[in-house]
């Protein structure tokens, strides 16, 4: 590219993507970002320059072409951006919408330096849907049959990620997934306003259309183990079963009525759809006050979703400050926009309940913060004699989560860490055991989609190496 | 799809269902249950597997209509289908020869201890039973009881049947006698196994009781079934269903199954005013 044609391109200002207005979206469920136009996809895109060493595949955990797939968008050509895509990412619908990108291909976008980088993401997001929405799925042409057969167990972005592949191989795919849907964290945790179930669905379609079997209501575990579909046929098993284990944190009160684990909180409002109850059975109380414990993604999604069930106030409570927040800062950017209450450097140290064991207040202390930790930031110290009682009738703790134990329960010589996180080889997604793969949060602890699904596709390329040579 | 393949009325609202569920039917050990979810709209709600039958392919639930769900499964006929049961969760009964155990089941507990007590009589232990209601006709599964005792005794509230009293009247009575007892279950009404629980406590017989908390997933994802065990927080659905008596905090767990009450009143209210023709549905099922 001439350096006249990148001048010109520099000065193009990065397109702003449209928005639900934050008065209008706190009253429903659909969407928040409107995306692209084709005409300002194209605007956007043109804001690459078309770097001969493009750093930003280096800061993309899959290392997509990225380069290459705007390219196409500047020049119109959507469906074959998509198709881009989708050599290197399986689910690009998905990580458009919920990737960090500031954090990972836009955060070392040459653009960057001298202003904002590429919205690479937007650009992502655009293809994908333009691609489904028109029709242009289509089913790849597929190659002769293995032989060979692949249990995948769960069906969270690292199952489905390594099922896609396996499935273009020529294996024969089964994914057993525990829950009535398929999807993981993208359909029970990650909110409709962020990541619309429709989209996952077309992609859990897909890969049905390609061939992968997908049997709901399937408890690996409780119905056949790991050594059982060794030893009934299967040739490899990959373990993507995640990290769903909700931590607590031994709070007095801690058990009273209106005090929910972020999972629950969100598996009653996304998989089993509480905002429409009565018409849906599943109900959730509908707090007056609801408090967030917890600064992460997890913590900005509850409260999101909180705020959609018309409260009084809906408050996120977090023991250090705002730089400290480990959510994404478009997040708490749209938390805040929505009419979420950050209560900072604020910790909670018991619950206390009425007579009938409802939550009616969650007592904090306030904090300050003192000397750097291990992890390089400022340690939060209890300000003494600062107790104060915060009224709230529904509390979310979002402190994370562990390692399903169900997979580790069941499959007794299976390596674990102290944490209860399966360990793999790095290069090859391998467990200790013979034919066993794994990847995704059941690996990493809590994660990001990205990641999870790069250990699904790196799993599926050394199970095809296994399956082919039998070695281990 | 799992199919509704049986149907009996065990006693007022209470049905006794087999569903077809063949690999579950393959897995299922005694005191382990399975998730239910009638329809699109429906909740995930657990049952215990009372019986299965690996070469029909089935297992069998008993359920109550307490509540919205309860009913529509209540009302479900032969040749209709679940949406979903996934299962067997929990942890199997540990079953070994304990020597003498004594099988409380009160009201439709007893759906859960038949199992559990057909197991133990497998596994060589004397099986001396013990089976409350509120009165005769609320009665539930008393010849299969019978058929895996040693000993059946039964007690009504209002003693229309066996014993004018309490469960824990007869249990007291043999402790009292110097009963050898080696091992009680009980299951039923929290009240009663709370009871249970205080009448062995004293003399420290090991005592299991089997928990019925709200769930979620029953996978260990959601924490919604927690409950406070000696202090410690465990996830029933996982950990669970049956504990040590002597350990459970009832308290709670009777107040954390009042969570929905107001909901669940409202959807019953507006299941029954919007299929207000159900009563005839269930003609013809039994
Ligand atoms: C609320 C929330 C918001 C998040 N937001 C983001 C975000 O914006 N961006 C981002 O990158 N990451 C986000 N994450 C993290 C991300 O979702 C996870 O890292 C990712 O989903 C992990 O994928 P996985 O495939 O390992 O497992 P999961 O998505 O956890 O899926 C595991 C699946 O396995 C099933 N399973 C478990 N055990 C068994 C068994 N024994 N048999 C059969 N099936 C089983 C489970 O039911 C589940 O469906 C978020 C997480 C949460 C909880
Ligand atoms: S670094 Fe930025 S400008 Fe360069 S190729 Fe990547 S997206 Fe385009
Ligand atoms: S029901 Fe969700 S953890 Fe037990």
């Amino acid at each position: 590219m001439d350096p006249k044609e990148i001048r010109e391109r520099m000065k193009i200002p990065r397109q702003p993507m449209g928005e639900q207005p934050p008065e209008e979206r706190v009253k429903n469920f659909y969407e928040v970002p409107l995306g692209y136009t084709p005409e300002q996809a194209i605007e956007e895109a043109r804001r690459c320059i078309q770097c001969k060493n493009p750093i930003c595949v280096g800061g993309c955990p899959v290392g997509i072409d990225i380069p290459w797939f705007i390219r196409l968008i500047a020049e119109g050509k959507f469906v074959e951006a998509a198709r881009k895509l989708k050599e290197t990412n399986g689910l690009p619908a998905v990580c458009g919408r919920v990737c960090p990108q500031e954090d990972q291909c836009e955060k070392v976008c040459i653009i960057a330096k001298k202003g904002e980088s590429v919205s690479i993401g937007r650009l992502e997001k655009f293809a994908a849907d333009y691609e489904r929405e028109h029709g242009e799925v289509t089913i790849p042409v597929m190659p002769n049959a293995t032989g060979k057969s692949v249990a995948i167990v769960g069906s969270g972005p690292a199952s489905l990620a390594a099922a896609g592949d396996l499935i273009k191989m020529g294996h024969k795919v089964t994914v057993f997934e525990a829950l009535h849907k398929a999807g993981g964290v993208l359909v029970y945790g990650i909110p409709e306003f962020r990541l619309p179930k429709k989209i996952v669905d077309a992609e859990v379609d897909y890969l049905e259309r390609m061939g992968v079997k997908i049997e709901y209501n399937a408890v690996v575990g409780k119905l056949d183990t790991i050594d059982e579909l060794l030893n009934e046929g299967f040739d490899a098993v990959f373990v993507g079963s995640g990290a769903g284990l909700p931590y607590f944190m031994g709070l007095p009160g801690e058990n009273l009525i209106g005090v929910y684990s972020a999972n629950e909180f969100l598996t009653r409002l996304n998989l089993m759809r509480a905002y429409e109850f009565p018409e849906y059975d599943t109900p959730v109380l509908n707090g007056d006050n609801v408090v967030v414990i917890g600064g992460g993604n997890t913590a900005m999604d509850a409260a999101r979703t909180a705020i959609r069930l018309c409260p009084d106030e809906v408050s996120i409570v977090y023991r250090r400050s705002r730089e400290e927040l480990p959510a994404r800062v478009e997040e708490v950017h749209h938390a805040e926009e929505e009419g979420v209450n950050f209560r900072l450097l604020n910790n909670p140290v018991r619950f206390i309940g009425d007579k009938e064991g409802r939550l009616r207040a969650v007592e904090c202390v306030k904090m300050e913060l003192g000397e750097p930790d291990d992890s390089g930031r400022r340690r939060p110290v209890v300000i003494e004699g600062s107790e104060f009682e915060l009224p709230c009738d529904v509390a979310v703790i979002s402190i994370g989560n562990g390692a399903n134990p169900l997979i580790p329960q069941t499959t007794p010589d299976l390596k674990l860490n102290k944490w209860g996180n399966v360990i793999v080889d790095e290069e090859t997604g391998r467990a200790n055991k013979k034919g066993v793969f794994a990847g995704g949060d059941i690996v990493r602890g809590g994660s990001t989609v990205i990641l999870a699904m790069g250990d699904g596709r790196k799993a599926a390329a050394s199970i095809d190496e296994y399956l082919k040579t039998g070695k281990w | 799809m799992f199919e509704i393949v049986g149907k009996k009325e065990l006693t007022h609202l209470v049905w006794q269902i087999e569903i077809k569920a063949p690999r579950i039917a393959k897995k299922r050990k005694a005191g382990q249950f399975v998730l239910l979810r009638m329809n699109e709209q429906g909740e995930r709600i657990p049952l215990t597997i009372v019986n299965s039958d690996d070469e029909a392919g089935t297992i069998t639930v008993i359920v109550q209509e307490v509540g919205k769900s309860t009913s529509i499964l209540g009302g479900m006929k032969v040749g209709s289908s679940i949406l979903d049961v996934v299962g067997p969760l929990g942890m199997p009964t540990h079953i070994e020869n304990y020597g003498t155990v004594v099988c409380v089941g009160g009201g439709i507990g007893t759906a859960v201890t038949y199992p559990i007590g057909a197991a133990l009589k497998e596994a060589g232990c004397k099986v001396i039973s013990i089976v409350g209601s509120r009165s005769k006709d609320l009665l539930i599964l008393e010849d299969e009881m019978r058929g895996v005792s040693d000993e059946l005794h039964i007690t009504t509230d209002d003693g229309s049947s066996g014993h004018h009293g309490f469960v824990t009247d007869v249990l007291g009575e043999f402790i009292k006698e110097g009963l050898k007892i080696d091992l009680v279950i009980a299951v039923g009404p929290i009240p009663m196994m709370r009871a249970v629980s205080e009448v062995t406590r004293p003399s420290a017989i090991n005592t299991m009781v089997s928990l019925n908390p709200i769930m979620v997933d029953g996978t260990g994802m959601c924490g919604a079934c927690r409950v406070t065990i000696g202090g410690e927080n465990k996830f029933v659905c996982v950990d669970g269903p049956e504990f040590d008596g002597h350990l459970v905090d009832f308290e709670e767990l009777v107040m954390r199954n009042r969570s929905y009450f107001k909901e669940e009143k409202m959807a019953v209210e507006e299941y029954t005013y919007h299929e207000g023709t159900r009563c005839y549905d269930k003609k013809g099922d039994d």
